[in-house]
């Protein structure tokens, strides 16, 4: 079974494709197996070009008008296709909602097993690929591995470097597209506004809570985030029950890894925490000397954020000055 | 006059897991379950749908261990029927061996027209069980519905993804998964649980499913379960005033390389 393309990767996230080739690659080598991205979509020839120096042996594109929006049903039933004709061993899939929906489809079709959100992936000396996810919201890190075939994993945003552009360039084939039918029609999609930068890709994150008392008070936030070149976030109380915000920082949400967060009025929520673990320096500000995000925090500030945030961008401005 | 079932995971409540300092295991065995968060959410709207239409609310559970707690909660929240099936064979069960035994049960039951399911469970935060349930089951699929309506047979729900909010429609017999956003879960009163006390609890066991043993394999072994590392320099920065703690503040940053002068 040499001739089976070992290691396949599919997102409908670019950014993720590549994060994922990377490992992909790494994993395909020490298995002495190909590795193949998949591309669907409608007018995706040239993405599929872009993507050929990034460490795929070969890239299977799907380009069809009726693929213009990324339906669950219509995908699925390509990469399933795909997977059934190669006999792929491992597959990973962008942890996005759908392709997280996508994922356990196929491995319910294949009958197979699917780790989720694996942030780290190894080959153990025995041949075997294992992976590392969170789990019992946050309180938990499982090394887990898949008894069946193939074996799916979906990998979550920033997990692995992004790969730098090899000389080998990918092979481009072309996918018959016989899609079935989607079951489910849409009425509407209604895009949201996309932030100027992805949170996940920020280096500095200002973020808030419930200690934030107006929504107007982020401008502040917004300010010392400005100084220190990053970017504000908020935890899901503020989305969800205050309607505030639309995402948050979190497990449920966006899990970050700036060198810097700080942390504004977060009690810190197993949850907050488990989103922000990764990150190199995290400052917290809580008036609550209690508050569990302190356990997490590399420089704990008791106090007052409504008086420390403004002294804070004070001090930098003065710094600026110098 | 539609007949809803709901998946209710019996959960680990996470915010009662302790680690074993020497080892770094969580102790998990001796930790309170509970219905799942979401599982909550997806029972609210079946019952929120039945007031408005009428129909039949069926709960259904599956675990090794006693949930009929968690399914008397489910009854007086306004479930009229619970399933329970518990076998000790379950024990190492995962999203694969869960969707397909929940599909065995649900094609006994023989009797639906929307199966709702929380996004993901609390403690294994997956999101697999309802997808495959549907997929198992031929069903159309909506996950992360934040919003349904339903009207002639048809569902319309908006799905709230990364990029978009998405509005599709779908005729029943379907599957949804629901997110938080879609309801406030009701707190029973003491009259709903006095109530719940006369409606039915079936239990069924795998073997009344028709399970063999050798089918409740998982696909996924779980090799270790520790606490996370947090190794962090927990320093605490303290002044007289807002100014000299920021002042401190800018000092730790400047040490760490963080700030570029």
């Amino acid at each position: 079974m040499s001739t089976r393309d070992g290691v396949f990767v599919f997102s409908e996230n670019l950014n993720l494709t590549l994060e994922m080739l990377s490992k992909g690659r790494e994993l395909a080598d020490k298995l002495q197996k190909e590795l193949a991205a998949i591309i669907i979509g409608s007018g995706v020839q040239e993405q599929a070009a872009n993507l050929t120096k990034y460490g795929a042996d070969k890239i299977y594109v799907a380009d069809h008008p009726t693929l213009k929006n990324f339906q669950v049903d219509t995908y699925f039933s390509i990469l399933n296709s795909l997977v059934m004709e190669h006999n792929s061993e491992i597959i990973l899939i962008g942890s996005t909602k759908r392709g997280k929906e996508l994922a356990a489809r196929l491995a319910a079709r294949l009958k197979t097993g699917l780790i989720p959100d694996a942030f780290k992936l190894e080959i153990s000396s025995d041949g075997e690929l294992v992976a590392t996810r969170t789990v019992y919201g946050g309180n938990g890190i499982a090394v887990e591995k898949c008894r069946t075939k193939p074996k799916i994993i979906t990998v979550p945003p920033r997990a692995f470097e992004r790969p730098s552009p090899a000389e080998k360039k990918a092979e481009i084939a072309s996918v018959d597209v016989k899609p079935e039918a989607p079951k489910l029609e849409i009425v509407e999609i209604k895009p949201i506004e996309a932030a100027k930068v992805r949170i996940e890709e920020a280096t500095v994150i200002v973020s808030g809570g419930r200690g934030i008392e107006k929504k107007e008070d982020f401008k502040m936030l917004e300010e010392l985030a400005g100084l220190l070149g990053g970017f504000v976030g908020n935890t899901r109380p503020l989305a969800e029950d205050r309607k505030w915000f639309i995402e948050w920082v979190g497990l449920s949400g966006k899990k970050v890894k700036p060198n810097l967060y700080i942390a504004c009025g977060i009690s810190g929520m197993i949850q907050h925490i488990a989103g922000i673990r990764d990150s190199k320096v995290i400052v917290a500000i809580n008036k609550d000397p209690e508050a569990p995000i302190f356990e997490a925090a590399d420089y704990i500030v008791v106090g007052d954020l409504y008086q420390i945030v403004p002294a804070l961008i004070e001090a930098l401005k003065n710094i600026s000055k110098r | 006059m539609p007949t809803i079932i709901v998946c209710l995971k019996y959960a680990v409540d996470v915010t009662q897991i302790k680690v074993e300092l020497a080892t770094r295991k969580l102790i998990i065995t001796s930790v309170p379950r509970k219905i799942s968060d979401f599982d909550k959410n997806a029972l609210e709207e079946a019952v929120k749908i039945k007031e408005k239409f009428g129909g039949e609310v069926i709960a259904l559970t599956l675990t090794t261990e006693d949930a009929s707690s968690a399914l008397r909660e489910a009854l007086a929240i306004g479930a009229d029927k619970a399933f329970l099936i518990k076998d000790p064979l379950l024990k190492d069960g995962d999203a694969f061996i869960t969707a397909s035994i929940l599909a065995k049960a649900i094609k006994k039951i023989n009797k639906f027209d929307l199966i709702i399911c929380g996004e993901a469970s609390i403690d294994s935060y997956s999101a697999q069980v309802g997808p495959r349930l549907g997929e198992i089951l031929g069903l159309p699929v909506i996950s992360y519905v934040r919003k349904l309506s339903l009207e002639n047979n048809v569902v319309v729900a908006e799905r709230g993804l990364e990029d978009c909010s998405e509005t599709v429609r779908a005729q029943l017999p379907v599957l949804i998964t629901v997110t938080k956003e879609i309801n406030v879960p009701r707190v029973p009163t003491l009259m709903d649980v006095i109530k719940a006390s006369k409606k039915q609890i079936v239990t069924w066991s795998l073997s009344d499913l028709g399970v063999p043993a050798e089918e409740v394999r998982a696909a996924i072994e779980v090799l270790d379960v520790s606490a996370p590392r947090v190794e962090r320099k927990k320093v605490k920065l303290e002044g007289e005033n807002a100014k000299e703690v920021a002042e401190k503040v800018v000092k730790a940053l400047i040490q760490e390389g963080l700030l570029k002068l």
